[in-house]
């Protein structure tokens, strides 16, 4: 679809009720902890008080000796040999000679009740001898720093780089130092951020059932059931089709469940009490403690301008932590980090770097917020001195299609240009600033994602259409994917039921993640609604007659295709499917595959703040987030999806770390103590949806969740500047960090 | 522990049950009682996904004892449509998308339900402050506020 052919539809577009409305503001939504079982127990976990220590012993007699306490296990309960991956997520779920941070589970126990298994989780007894720890990742990189696990390193790790580097990566293109020679400017700066969590509601929650005969069920909170399969059974040893799980309504992820944490621990308690259910269910401590924050960035960006602000040449070096285990986010963020700019001459560093902290799991659009604070920081850094707008810098280097990215491949179409005009034309940009106010922007990338994808359609015997999907629906996928099936046959939004399905019904889907919902499985959703109507248009040529080539699908019947074909009065939808018994049996559609055609997204955040000079806290004023979506196929829930990264961007920039004092121990493990925005920290947030169509989506869908987290770090740091003067390279940039940056003027 | 004899109401219904003398009132719903709707996501107070209404009173009721409730009146989620017809405010959060994930929303309509009943006609500023207890990690908070707004103006509407 050229940008110009822009279509209205029907029904996309539209802002209907979403179909499980209802049962969320009736509290009948089924969430993780909310299912039980007949004969269930309940699970407690024991977590390691030390942020490093060796495993000496661990005395369960006193808890098993309680009336009531049916199972504990320990990693003895676990199978031994894995490597790579699998090891990573066995060794997370349960540590094994070492814990590895504050808040590693080291035992589980099974009970009748939740209070008594609490209570026999406090009497098993852990012996450990502490070692030496690291947390900061400056820290950890050392080459004298404690070492956290010997050969975890990649192959892509030189010979002799500090013993906790276990991923190094080295790309880019042009040269670099020619480039830097071409500018008038060149600024080299640090940046650092710290590690915030997802920060769900919900905390992690299932029920798991394991049987001697290695066939288990379970219903858990996850973004992706086929992961939480495979995770699980490669951490249990089980073979995966015996293990079958269904998804709950899930109380948010952000990519945070699309792994396991404490999920296998169920099922191997399950297994010892003799295959009765057990039930697990995070507390919040646990949540923080134990499930992945994203990681903590310590970034050297290099940048060259000329006066007019094209950039010559661009030189990052990010080194990142993701815990104790490799897969920091450091990658990613490398190759979003220039993706907004036209660049020649372009250098990326990484170092993946373990510490004495949680596992990291993905947080929306893994590692380009932190990437976007460092460049997009020092782009301004450098406008500022060089006396350039912002804006005109950003068009002039922006990409268009067909221009080679940062990172390599070359863009398809793309809408950064247009999101940034529609930027620039926005009221908010005009609003009049006072005393203590001042106005930041910036940029955000995300690549968006397809991933395996299996879907199946069946038209009902009354003309409705049921669609499964294995993609579970965190934030309205369910009414878009609603739409564009309704709006391909031809018949009413509420004629659609879109399923959420266990891993029994479908072939694998990856999770809920990467923005691909709406467009994967949407996507599916309309190639299987395709084959539906093909096979309805030849019930109906049978009845007629004629040859199916002559019979067309118009406004949700079969209509013969024009004049020669004959004179037939159109069939509907539901009289083929009233008499599909008949006709040849079942009308369904499925389809499979990895959905080519993502559509990467673009977008450009625009604040207002106010900062107190007193106590340096930092008020938003007005907020505004303008990015592609491609096709907004139900624009409320695009809308969401925008205001919701930008407020969690928001807690990132403004109060959101993970605190430790001087033993390794997490400090800030309550929603007291991690403070997230709450509905008075923030005013409206306001939104526009620039649809540049993806012409790899049957409707023009790009995907929109994740781009939207990435500005609000370096806009409002841009803003802090412009209201005072003072320039945050760290984050939170909380109100005692302010004061002292704004003290430090004079 | 020997468990406690509870006599309580619950949505308008007396219900009995033996509650732990250590176990929240959100457990004893949740757990006793099978009312589910009321979620826990934090059980320290500090994000309101547990909020009901004790004798009216609003309350985190993972920081109350199932023990306390005995001779009182407990109002939930469950209990917020009546005769099959929704609540303003549920209706208002469905047209408006004040939802993605859904679990903070019982809670949030529970406090928002006490607010519009103490004032029934609150500015943006005072639905933010009354509902800095409720955490909703989605949304941004932007639609749950014109969807509160949304339906205080038509429950004035109503009352004229």
């Amino acid at each position: 679809m050229a940008k110009d052919e822009f279509k209205e539809y029907r029904l996309v577009g539209t802002r209907p009720d979403r179909p499980d409305g209802l049962d969320k503001v009736t509290g009948r939504a089924r969430y993780g902890a909310d299912m039980s079982a007949p004969g269930m127990l309940w699970a407690a976990v024991v977590r390691s008080p030390h942020a490093h220590a060796k495993i000496l012993k661990i005395d369960a007699s006193k808890a098993e000796a309680l009336d009531g306490v049916k199972a504990v296990v320990t990693r003895a309960d676990f199978p031994t040999g894995l490597t790579g991956e699998e090891w990573n997520l066995q060794e997370n779920t349960m540590a094994g000679e070492k814990a590895l941070y504050d808040g590693h589970a080291v035992a589980a126990v099974a009970a009748t009740s939740k209070l008594l298994a609490e209570e026999a989780a406090r009497l098993i007894e852990v012996e450990y001898e502490v070692l030496p720890h690291v947390i900061d990742v400056d820290d950890a990189i050392k080459p004298d720093a404690p070492v956290i696990r010997e050969g975890a390193a990649n192959a892509s790790v030189p010979e002799g780089m500090p013993p906790n580097v276990v991923q190094y990566l080295d790309f880019g293109r042009g040269d670099i130092e020619a480039g830097f020679a071409e500018a008038d400017l060149v600024s080299e700066k640090t940046y650092k951020t710290e590690a915030t969590h997802q920060g769900y509601i919900e905390p992690h929650a299932c029920l798991g059932q394991l049987g001697e005969d290695g066939k288990g069920e379970m219903w858990v909170c996850t973004q992706g059931q086929w992961f939480i399969r495979k995770m699980c059974s490669d951490v249990l040893g089980l073979d995966t089709a015996q293990l079958r799980v269904t998804p709950s309504e899930i109380g948010g992820g952000f990519g945070g469940k699309t792994t396991i944490f404490m999920e296998p621990l169920s099922l191997a308690l399950s297994r010892k009490a003799g295959g009765k259910p057990v039930k697990l269910v995070m507390s919040r401590s646990e949540v923080l403690r134990a499930t992945g924050p994203t990681a903590s960035a310590s970034m050297d960006v290099k940048i060259g301008m000329k006066k007019d602000g094209t950039i010559t040449a661009a030189r990052a070096e990010f080194r990142m932590q993701g815990g104790a285990f490799p897969g920091s986010p450091v990658d990613m963020a490398l190759y979003c980090c220039f993706a907004p700019y036209k660049l020649e001459n372009v250098q990326h560093i990484g170092y993946d770097v373990l510490a004495n902290r949680p596992k990291c799991a993905a947080y929306r659009a893994p590692g380009s917020p932190m990437g976007a604070f460092a460049v997009e920081s020092l782009l301004d850094e450098m406008c500022r001195e060089l006396g350039v707008d912002p804006m005109e810098m950003r068009l002039k280097n922006a990409v268009v299609e067909g221009d080679t990215a940062s990172y390599g491949p070359k863009y398809g179409s793309i809408g950064l240009v247009e999101t940034l005009e529609a930027t620039k034309a926005h009221p908010n940009l005009k609003a009049e600033l006072g005393p203590n106010q001042g106005r930041g922007m910036a940029s955000g990338y995300w690549f968006n994602h397809n991933g395996e994808t299996s879907v199946s359609l069946a038209i009902s015997e009354d003309g409705t259409a049921q669609v499964s999907i294995g993609t579970p629906d965190i934030g309205g996928s369910r009414a878009s994917i609603a739409l564009m099936t309704a709006e391909t046959l031809g018949i009413p939004y509420e004629d659609v039921r879109v399923n959420v399905v266990e891993t029994g019904a479908l072939g694998v889907n990856e999770p809920t993640h990467g923005s691909r919902a709406t467009f994967a499985s949407g996507k599916a959703a309309v190639i299987a609604a395709g084959q539906a109507i093909k096979e309805m248009c030849k019930r109906a040529a049978n009845e007629w007659g004629i040859d199916p080539e002559a019979v067309e699908w118009a406004d949700g019947a079969a209509q013969p295709a024009g004049p020669n074909a004959g004179k037939f009065p159109p069939m509907t939808i539901a009289e083929i499917a009233g008499k599909m018994g008949s006709t040849g049996g079942p009308i369904s559609g499925h389809h499979e595959s990895v959905p080519e055609g993502v559509g990467a997204s673009f977008g450009c955040h625009v604040v207002d703040v106010e900062v107190d000079p007193e106590t340096g806290h930092v008020k938003i004023l007005r907020y505004l987030v303008v990015q592609d979506a491609g096709r907004a196929i139900h624009p409320s829930y695009v809308e969401g999806q925008y205001q919701g990264g930008a407020a969690q961007g928001i807690g990132w920039a403004l109060n959101e770390a993970y605190i430790y004092d001087e033993n390794g121990k997490l400090q800030n493990s309550v929603f007291l103590d991690y403070r997230v925005p709450v509905a008075s920290d923030l005013p409206m947030i306001d939104t526009v949806i620039v649809e540049v169509p993806n012409p790899g989506h049957p409707y023009g869908v790009r995907g929109v969740g994740e781009t939207g987290i990435t500005p609000p770090l370096p806009a409002i740091a841009n803003a802090i500047q412009a209201a005072t003067g003072a320039r945050l390279h760290d984050l939170p940039m909380s109100p005692p960090k302010v004061l002292a940056a704004i003290k430090a003027m004079g | 522990m020997s468990k406690m004899h509870v006599t309580t109401t619950v949505n308008g219904d007396t219900v009995e049950f033996l509650a732990d003398p250590r176990e929240t009132l959100l457990d004893s719903l949740r757990d006793q009682l099978g009312l589910t709707g009321t979620k826990e996501g934090c059980g320290t107070g500090d994000c309101g996904a547990c909020s009901v209404r004790l004798d009216g009173t609003l309350v985190c009721s993972c920081l109350v004892l199932g023990v306390e409730a005995d001779g009182k009146r407990i109002d939930t989620i469950e209990g917020m449509s009546e005769d099959g017809a929704l609540h303003p405010l549920q209706r208002k959060f469905i047209e408006h998308a004040a939802l993605q994930c859904g679990f903070c929303t019982p809670g949030i309509l529970i406090a928002a339900k006490a607010l519009l009943e103490e004032n029934s006609n609150p500015t943006e500023e005072e639905v933010r402050y009354w509902l800095a207890g409720n955490l909703c990690r989605c949304t941004g908070y932007d639609k749950i506020i014109r969807a509160v707004m949304d339906a205080a103006a038509e429950l004035r509407q109503e009352a004229a």
